[in-house]
């Protein structure tokens, strides 16, 4: 459109150009369309070359164990995905689901009962995430100094709190959580999918997902339209702390024990499952459709190389190479 | 020329009086009474330092005045911070704080006024009642823009501006406060800015407007206010007025 034409006084209704949705050759040619849906892209990529490789990876059985080991994954980049909406990052994400984890078991090894442990780490990890974002706002300390200083101050109280030694978490509840299933999906994946379903609904279809994508879009100018900013950050850590806190419960019902150690590629994967899924670092825009794909695709190449015999010391070298392509076609989003 | 007006006059939708704000030891502006009619647009002039930027933010609650009195639509009440002043019907264009670039042309027009439908204790956004919404937003001011679903990222500074505007207008505001509307504008993104201030008067909005440029004061607004070092140095009826005389008044030759 020239600048010519536009806003002229004589214009025709606002909508008229609207709603003519480019071709599907121009839509395959624009790189713009490969940035948004990377993390699709890369899962469908992913099945067939492992699918052709080792048709075991297609069985039922093995899609079954795929989803069931990126439930806790899912979870977590939907936590960091609030967070990184905002522009932030959560470095502490990790070192919560340890907090919670540890948290559950002593409450229930101290005989209180399952349901009263599981509540106490969700209280626990959402209180990280809170302290994490009130920290934030008010000290007006950049996220990153503050999530790595929380990383390490929870990590030590973790330690503290469980004398350094894992404990046994012998509860059927949990082992039903674990192990049970509904329909096609075991219960975990079931947890997954209603938490995607929930992040999804809270960030397209409720005033705080827009106000979360306006403060991490230009923070001053939501400041300026009276939006709340430091109440939104504040609110995305607490989400992320929640989820931290359901991954917690997840990992405890898996492992059956609360282990005082920080699953460092979790946080890292979690980051990563947020960039593959086409989410601004910057902030400003994101999705939950997008990182829940890219923890399962993240889940899928673990899976593949361990089904190819390949040794778990490549796995890591793997899922960077895959981050930093999929950052390098972030840039050309639109 | 002093000024000396009833306080507040009765066809002001905002009026001050004996106003002073410092920062320290540096006085933005002292004793300084202006009033803006309804349904006009009112302009204020005045040199880089003179105090404009100072004295609408405090009309507008950016900044809380030292002393005197503001009068908004006929009730005293100074505002605290902007969100007061939004809520009692002024809203504000500001220079460069206006857009978030990464939410489309009808979330920005209703940015932290969405329409929200309730079901139980839950409220979720009406996107289609929005879009409906801001589509005849748009078509009243006749406004052009590609689509209400595009991004604010891929629009030009002209048609920033216009939804901006657009926003404020819509939002049923009783008063809209322009600060440099045009200060980064090309010349037809400006003349296109200026068509759209025209047509708000046509509509009598009221409107403040805040400008360097002395040409297109006398063009668009009924009202000028100038000022010169802190103080209100005059006003003038803008058919009044001719560009030298404008010039005289902001630098103090007259």
């Amino acid at each position: 459109m020239s600048n010519s034409t536009e806003n002229a006084p004589a214009a025709h209704s606002a909508g008229a150009a609207e709603e003519s949705r480019p071709s599907l050759s121009a839509l395959l040619l624009d790189p713009s369309f490969w940035a948004d849906w990377a993390s699709v892209v890369g899962l469908v990529g992913l099945v067939i070359i492992f699918g052709i490789a080792q048709p075991v990876f297609l069985s039922v059985a093995n899609l079954q164990a795929l989803l069931l080991a990126s439930a806790i994954l899912v979870v977590l980049s939907i936590g960091q995905t609030f967070v990184v909406a905002t522009s932030g990052i959560d470095l502490s994400l990790a070192a919560a689901v340890m907090l919670g984890a540890i948290i559950l078991g002593l409450v229930n090894a101290a005989g209180y009962g399952i349901v009263l442990a599981c509540v106490l780490a969700l209280l626990a990890t959402s209180a990280v995430g809170f302290l994490n974002g009130l920290i934030i706002t008010v000290g007006k300390i950049p996220d990153f100094v503050v999530t790595l200083g929380t990383l390490s101050a929870i990590t030590g109280l973790g330690l503290i709190l469980s004398g350094g030694e894992p404990t046994m978490v012998g509860s059927t509840f949990l082992l039903k959580l674990a192990s049970g299933s509904f329909g096609p999906f075991g219960y975990p994946v079931w947890v997954a999918i209603a938490a995607v379903v929930a992040a999804h609904v809270v960030l397209y279809h409720t005033r705080f997902g827009v106000h979360l994508l306006a403060t991490g879009g230009q923070a001053e100018s939501a400041g300026a339209l009276g939006i709340r900013t430091g109440r939104v950050k504040i609110a995305a850590y607490t989400i992320s702390g929640f989820c931290a806190g359901i991954a917690a419960i997840l990992l405890v019902a898996r492992i059956g024990s609360a282990e005082p150690l920080i699953n460092t590629s979790l946080l890292l994967n979690s980051v990563a499952a947020v960039v593959l899924g086409g989410v601004s670092l910057f902030g400003g825009r994101a999705s939950i459709l997008g990182p829940a794909i890219g923890a399962l695709m993240l889940t899928a190449l673990v899976n593949g190389l361990t089904l190819l015999s390949v040794s778990a010391f490549y796995q890591p070298l793997a899922v960077g190479a895959i981050v930093v392509l999929a950052a390098l076609i972030m840039r050309y989003q639109k | 020329m002093s000024v000396v007006l009833p306080f507040p006059a009765s066809d002001a939708i905002i009026a001050c009086q004996g106003m002073s704000k410092h920062f320290g030891g540096v006085r933005a502006f002292t004793d300084v009474a202006f009033q803006a009619r309804r349904g006009e647009v009112t302009a204020v002039i005045g040199d880089n330092g003179a105090g404009k930027s100072t004295l609408i933010r405090c009309l507008v609650g950016v900044h809380v005045p030292d002393t005197g009195s503001i009068v908004f639509d006929g009730r005293e009440q100074p505002f605290s911070n902007p969100d007061g002043a939004r809520k009692a019907g002024i809203e504000t264009v500001h220079q460069n704080l206006a857009l978030i670039d990464e939410l489309t042309v009808a979330q920005n027009l209703f940015l932290n006024r969405e329409i929200v439908r309730r079901i139980g204790p839950f409220a979720f956004l009406d996107r289609k009642a929005m879009k409906r919404e801001a589509r005849s937003m748009l078509s009243r001011l006749s406004i052009n823009v590609p689509s209400i679903n595009q991004r604010v990222r891929r629009l030009s500074g002209g048609q920033r501006q216009a939804i901006s505007i657009c926003r404020a207008v819509g939002s049923g505001a009783k008063l809209v406060v322009m600060d440099e509307p045009t200060a980064a504008l090309g010349v037809q993104e400006t003349a296109n800015v200026e068509a759209l201030i025209r047509r708000l008067r046509e509509q009598s909005v009221s409107v403040i407007l805040v400008s360097h440029n002395f040409d297109q004061v006398r063009r668009l607004s009924d009202q000028i206010w100038v000022m010169r070092a802190g103080k209100m140095a005059a006003t003038v009826r803008a058919a009044e007025t001719s560009g030298n005389e404008l010039v005289a008044l902001v630098t103090g030759a007259a």
